[in-house]
């Protein structure tokens, strides 16, 4: 329970960097933390305690496996993140181009 | 023999990863292929459509175990094949458009390629039955539209990008989050099967949580009204085609769709729930509305007037759910749901053809201000009279088919007495009159100031731009009992019969 409190904070932490801070990079970067935290609450999701990897050898038959599905899910799900990050990064830095800034409050052209 | 349901992730995806290697060679090829591929696809999913066939697919072979399924399913049924059509015409036009269209552009080849990426991601979505599946193909399509978006690599395109960016990742993070909490607690993550789980289950405050971040995840996607800052930037910054393809079909494909498939197929919607629906559904049709009328920009108006048909679409849903939750009449429900996926087919046609025809302005005036532009009609005949066509049929004039969507919606909400929902909903059909009427007069009628010499555009698009007028005539005869019979009563079955989805999966 500790873990998914600690995990929740993460997630506040991006939060707020996403709405206070005024510069692209770090608004990327706390979008990268809300989604690491949700990563984290799927990795939870499936962990039982005392449980070990699902490597499953028969020799051990009273041992407790963690769910590898969420697992499984995670490592698609960082893909997607990765590319997504790059994706954000890559307009960043095409929008410090055209303006000189990663100031959100000087990159303003588009209202209404 | 197997089902071929799979060709329509498994072209697109292949088309997309051939264009950039054997485009090095002839600039031809991703000009060529990506409409015959999507002219294939068109034709597979009419098919499929006309014979009203059901098919379950699963990737890999992994049979279920004791009746619980493990693989991954690909599902096709009524509903589902009602949007691949959509989505391959729709698709087919805007690419053979962009013939002529994109050349204005360097890197053609990434276009194209970004395009199969884009319907490959919408196809998966509309087929798969297994909800994290789902979520990994709605992220291909929204991650090419992002670049899609940004194609123009100006100012404004960047701005709007990185909009649609931040708002998209938040709402696939919700996204994520409902999924994992559906697994929490049911332990599976297919669709029909989470269904069985939760019948048995009677945790209503979680199941509400998670419908409420689904509603909220899949609402950015689709922009209904508190979730749709950035559909305004978006929709008018990127390049007109895919403006039409985001506007016509993306917000239905990993929306619209995706909110109804999981709560009249997954969930079993509470009264609350259903009420919410219909709340934002009508707060969408106005608030759009009225925030279109004040546009200068061409394709920002079309943007806001795309969140208020939208609305249009949700109130149908809203009102079948609300019938059906308090145990009403199941005739007002089919009615209300048949006029809402009736509505659905309609707007990818006009709001489509609408994009494409501020786009043909653009490419022979470069410029999107009704402040400046004036008395096209003489010079671009064809355009004028598409747009002219496109315009009634989104205000609801007869006997153009956007009369008969609204005149069923209408119908049913007074059926269903929610007279003030069925009031606002005549008003807001006012108002867009009003404000397409503006449109006309300022881009086609009145003085021609400063584009005298403009010519109408080339083949390829006026093409694109004649079929779709001729479509949004000729679907008016869905509303033909035995036509409707034929292609709206299926979808709407599939939908309130929620076990005919659940046997399809399970007893396969």
């Amino acid at each position: 329970m500790t873990v998914n409190i600690l995990c929740f904070i993460l997630f506040l932490v991006g939060l707020y960097g996403l709405i206070t801070r005024r510069n692209l990079v770090k608004i990327v970067i706390s979008l990268s933390i809300m989604e690491f935290s949700l990563f984290i609450f799927l990795e939870l999701v499936g962990y039982i305690d005392g449980g070990i990897a699902p490597i499953i050898t028969g020799q051990d038959a009273n041992a407790v496996y963690v769910d590898p599905l969420p697992q499984a899910m995670i490592l698609t799900a960082i893909v997607i993140g990765l590319a997504t990050t790059a994706m954000l990064m890559a307009i960043a830095i095409r929008l410090y181009r055209k303006y000189k800034t990663f100031d959100i409050r000087e990159i303003k052209n588009l209202k209404g | 023999m197997d089902s071929l349901i799979p060709l329509f992730v498994i072209i697109p995806l292949a088309t997309a990863f051939l264009i950039p290697i054997i485009g090095k060679l002839t600039i031809y090829f991703a000009k060529t292929i990506t409409p015959v591929v999507l002219l294939i696809l068109c034709f597979y999913s009419i098919t499929l459509l006309l014979s009203n066939s059901k098919e379950t697919y699963i990737v890999g072979g992994w049979q279920p175990v004791e009746d619980i399924p493990i693989g991954i399913y690909l599902v096709l049924d009524s509903f589902s094949i009602l949007i691949l059509c959509i989505i391959s015409i729709i698709g087919f036009l805007v690419s053979f458009y962009s013939f002529e269209y994109i050349s204005y552009y360097t890197s053609e080849n990434n276009f194209y390629a970004l395009f199969c990426l884009m319907i490959a991601g919408m196809n998966g979505v509309v087929l798969s039955g297994d909800i994290f599946n789902l979520f990994v193909f709605l992220e291909i399509s929204v991650i090419a539209s992002y670049a899609l978006v940004a194609f123009g690599v100006g100012k404004n395109e960047l701005e709007a990008s990185f909009k649609y960016q931040v708002l998209g990742n938040i709402a696939s993070f919700l996204i994520l989050l409902s999924i994992s909490l559906l697994y929490w607690q049911t332990k599976t993550l297919n669709i029909a099967d989470i269904s069985e789980v939760l019948q048995t289950s009677d945790d209503s405050a979680f199941l509400k949580f998670t419908q409420v971040l689904l509603i909220s995840g899949f609402g950015l996607k689709a922009a209904i009204i508190p979730f749709h800052a950035w559909i305004p930037d978006a929709h008018s910054s990127a390049p007109s085609p895919v403006s039409a393809m985001l506007s016509g079909v993306l917000i239905k494909a990993v929306g619209v769709y995706v909110i109804i498939r999981l709560f009249f197929n997954m969930f079993v919607f509470t009264h609350e729930i259903a009420m919410v629906i219909t709340v934002l559904g009508t707060l969408s049709m106005i608030i759009g509305a009225l925030l279109a009328i004040n546009q200068s920009d061409i394709k920002r108006l079309l943007a806001y007037s795309s969140i208020s048909q939208i609305g249009y679409i949700i109130i149908g849903f809203g009102i079948g759910m609300v019938v059906l939750s308090k145990g009403g009449k199941v005739s007002i429900a089919v009615l209300a749901i048949a006029g809402a996926l009736f509505h659905m087919v309609n707007h990818a046609v006009f709001k489509g053809l609408l994009f494409l025809c501020a786009g043909a302005v653009e490419y022979r005036t470069n410029t999107r201000d009704m402040g400046q532009l004036g008395g096209l009609a003489e010079n671009m005949p064809i355009t004028s009279t598409s747009s002219l066509g496109a315009s009634l049929s989104i205000s609801g004039i007869p006997p153009f088919n956007g009369f008969f969507s609204k005149l069923i919606i209408i119908i049913a909400a007074v059926q269903a007495r929610f007279y003030l929902v069925a009031f606002l909903a005549v008003v807001v059909s006012i108002i867009t009159l009003a404000y397409f009427l503006k449109f006309q007069k300022r881009v086609f009628y009145g003085v021609n100031k400063n584009y005298k010499n403009v010519k109408e555009v080339p083949f390829a698009m006026s093409f694109s731009m004649i079929v779709l007028v001729v479509l949004c005539l000729g679907l008016s005869i869905l509303v033909i009992p035995s036509i409707r019979e034929l292609i709206l009563d299926p979808a709407v079955n599939t939908l309130i019969n929620m076990d005919q989805y659940i046997n399809q999966v399970i007893q396969y």
